[in-house]
């Protein structure tokens, strides 16, 4: 299964391509926030960008959450949301931990469903479509840790 | 949202009253340059000057905004500190997808704040709130404890003003984001006016689409227009610095206050050279995946012992042609840091810039002297320009407070008008000859995009007065119209009238579709009738010696074919202005 990622943020512009897609194609909306995927500045312009996105738990906090078995497993990590059977509880966006999960006025939950229609509309090709397997090991590799020097 | 009429929301700030207004006429004016027109005509006075509390600062999208790719662009609309005649300033950042969001078309403030107030808007949230703590702050401090005071980021706009617009001064700008500016004409001035140190607008709504597929089906052919071919590349690549050495080539690079359009030290400053040295990433306004802010960096030693801090600074050509060339200033760095001071204060750049190009050569004429430039100002001496940029922006002595309210005013007590360049407010760096000259001496913005007269100027001769003011007047209508969408005008190339067509009816506004060239007209001749109602007399403007010693790319430019041109402009522009007060008193 594949997964969607955002290997290479440092190269993010800000112009809010793939949220704005994710939401006209998969949710059909016009919105920046009820998508998948979400843009937001890590401290004003100057510090550059960071995605909020699932990042394809397995297993996944979120669907632990689900109190009415709205969410349940992606296999290859991520969730599968069964909109129909969900409450608006919010217990999914509140046990999501690096808030991949948009929760619109009304309560209804807006996360990754891990499609990739996002990815070709990015000017700068930081987002990638591929294998979980590969994805979840390119991920431990870019996970920042304490190198020599530091403390 | 999409809808048939407009949702207008007006804060009067010394009431304290906010009211959601529903207005007609979608189908007159479209929105952007036409809703804000169409909004100051209501709400304004045209006899009244620019700072009575009652004027409104109106900030206006368009039907087209965040449903395409580069519809990206607000139009801010006041009555100018600079001429206290309508005025309407261009800006992005996310200023525009902001406004949609928070489901507003335009925002119309009026009044005055007791205090110094920064005024909150989103989908659900509306509050003036007592800011006077940030008052006096430069833009870079007010900007990092804005973010820190209201939620958002990234999916909010935060407009502000610095020192200059606090002041006043008619070159004080409105920064949106940091990085995007409502530049000219002293929008910043008349937020200072209003006691209103920033706006905060969170774009926290979300709008169901059109059924059906046609939408994203238009969506997805003007995106790969936008971005699979080479039509955006120039500003994709080097962006608009590409110009400085096109310009430079053919004669067209206004140098040391147009003493020259050429100069081989220009190179220091090319778009080419920036890219090579010190530019260090790009960013892009919300919805236009094209990017062509380009950021660079300085940097400052602070201590001996090798300690420095840094900062991003975006440039742009009006920049370095402004702070650059007209300086004689040939360093990207030196001229980063420049714009650096200019943004800290809230100063525009471009009119500072070649203001102080006039300053120069004023002090080197004897006709004014160090009492009163304070610095020792000279072609190239970045570090007296960095000065002279604080003086501006503070109006430190009455030189200065002269200055700030443009070149003429300063040229008319001290004289040294001939070598003003002052095309309607301080030039653009066109120097391309006689129809650019006049298009930005009348333009109604003054801006070298009003019209495309430096692309006429640069095809072949033999062209006839009439065929030149029927070029500028066809060429505003187009424009207008992409500026009423609310279009990037970048993205001019794509947005033809049949592209624009297939995207109004993609989403039901069938009826503007269909009359795309007729609204336009309307809107073009209203924006006419406001600018001359608040008492512009396009047949009394003088274009200075200057414009007429250089030579262009076609040679030594003719006085008299500046003058017919101008004379023949002008009644084409007086006469849409009557033509529309015909069809307002029909209605």
């Amino acid at each position: 299964m594949k997964i969607l990622t955002a290997p290479r943020m440092e190269r993010c512009i800000g112009c809010h391509a793939c949220s704005l897609a994710c939401a006209r194609l998969v949710h059909k909306r016009l919105s920046w926030d009820t998508a998948g995927i979400r843009i937001r500045s890590s401290g004003g312009l100057s510090t550059g960008f960071e995605a909020r996105t699932c990042l394809a738990c397995d297993p996944a906090p979120c669907v632990r959450a689900c109190p009415t078995g709205a969410y349940s497993q992606r296999k290859g990590g991520g969730v599968v949301v069964r909109k129909k059977l969900c409450i608006r509880c919010g217990e999914c966006a509140r046990a999501c931990p690096v808030d991949a999960i948009y929760l619109d006025v009304g309560g209804e939950p807006y996360v990754c469903i891990h499609c990739g229609r996002c990815v070709s509309y990015c000017p700068h090709d930081c987002l990638e479509y591929r294998q979980s397997s590969t994805a979840a090991a390119d991920r431990a590799n870019e996970t920042p840790g304490l190198g020599e020097g530091e403390e | 949202m999409i809808r048939d009429h407009f949702r207008v929301l007006r804060v009067d700030l010394s009431s304290g009253q906010k009211i959601v207004t529903d207005l007609d006429g979608r189908n007159r004016v479209a929105g952007g340059s036409g809703l804000a027109a169409m909004l100051f005509e209501k709400y304004g006075a045209l006899d009244r000057p620019w700072n009575d509390p009652g004027q409104p600062l109106i900030f206006a999208i368009g039907p087209l905004t965040g449903y395409f790719p580069l519809m990206s662009k607000t139009v801010c609309a006041f009555k100018s500190p600079y001429h206290d005649q309508y005025a309407e300033s261009h800006g992005g950042g996310r200023s525009a997808l902001s406004l949609r969001f928070a489901d507003y078309d335009a925002l119309v403030i009026t009044g005055r704040a007791a205090v110094p107030s920064a005024l909150i808007v989103g989908s659900r949230w509306l509050e003036v709130r007592d800011i006077h703590y940030l008052w006096g702050t430069d833009l870079q401090v007010a900007g990092k404890v804005l973010r820190r005071m209201f939620p958002g980021a990234g999916h909010r706009t935060i407009l502000r003003i610095g020192p200059a617009g606090e002041r006043q001064s008619p070159m004080a700008c409105i920064t949106a984001d940091t990085y995007r500016h409502f530049g000219r004409l002293g929008g910043g001035a008349v937020m200072g006016a209003k006691n209103l140190k920033a706006i905060m607008i969170h774009g926290d709504g979300s709008f169901a689409l059109p059924e059906g597929r046609e939408y994203v089906k238009v969506f997805e052919k003007v995106h790969a227009d936008l971005t699979a071919t080479d039509m955006m590349s120039k500003y994709h690549n080097l962006g608009t610095p590409v110009n400085v050495a096109g310009l430079n080539a053919i004669q067209a690079l206004p140098v040391r206050n147009l003493q020259a359009t050429t100069d081989p030290a220009a190179a220091g400053i090319t778009g080419e050279r920036f890219a090579e040295v010190a530019l260090l990433r790009n960013a892009a306004c919300a919805g236009c995946p094209v990017g062509c802010i380009h950021i660079g960096f300085v940097r400052e030693r602070f201590q001996e012992e090798n300690r420095y801090l840094y900062r991003q600074i975006s440039y742009d050509y009006e920049l370095l042609f402004a702070v650059g060339s007209m300086l004689g200033v040939m360093d990207c760095f030196e001229v980063l840091k420049l714009i650096d001071v200019a943004e800290k204060m809230g100063l525009d750049v471009v009119s500072p810039g070649v203001a102080l190009a006039w300053a120069t050569e004023a002090l080197s004429r004897g006709i004014v002297t160090e009492k009163e430039t304070i610095v020792p100002l000279a072609f190239g001496n970045s570090i007296a320009y960095q000065g002279a940029l604080q003086h501006l922006a503070l109006g430190t002595n009455e030189f200065y407070q002269l200055l700030s309210r443009g070149t003429m005013k300063a040229a008319e007590r001290y004289g040294g008008a001939d070598f003003a360049c002052v095309l309607g407010q301080e030039m653009a760096g066109y120097a391309t000859g006689p129809t650019f000259f006049v298009s930005q001496a009348l333009g109604l913005r003054h801006s070298h995009l009003d019209a495309g007269g430096y692309a006429y100027d640069q095809k072949p001769k033999g062209k006839s007065v009439e065929e030149a003011v029927n070029f500028l007047v066809k060429d505003e209508k187009e424009r207008v119209l992409l500026t009423s969408l609310v279009a990037c005008l970048f993205a001019r190339g794509v947005y033809n009238a049949e592209v624009l067509g297939n995207c109004l009816k993609s989403l039901g506004y069938l009826r503007l579709a269909d009359n795309m060239d007729a609204v336009a007209g309307d809107i073009q001749r209203l924006r006419w009738r406001m600018r001359i109602g608040t008492g512009f007399r396009p047949e009394e403007v003088s274009i200075p010696k200057r414009f007429s010693e250089v030579t262009t790319v076609q040679g030594p430019v003719d006085r008299q074919s500046i003058e017919a041109l101008k004379a023949a402009y002008a009644q084409a522009i007086i006469g849409l202005a009557e033509e529309s007060r015909g069809e307002s008193s029909e209605r």
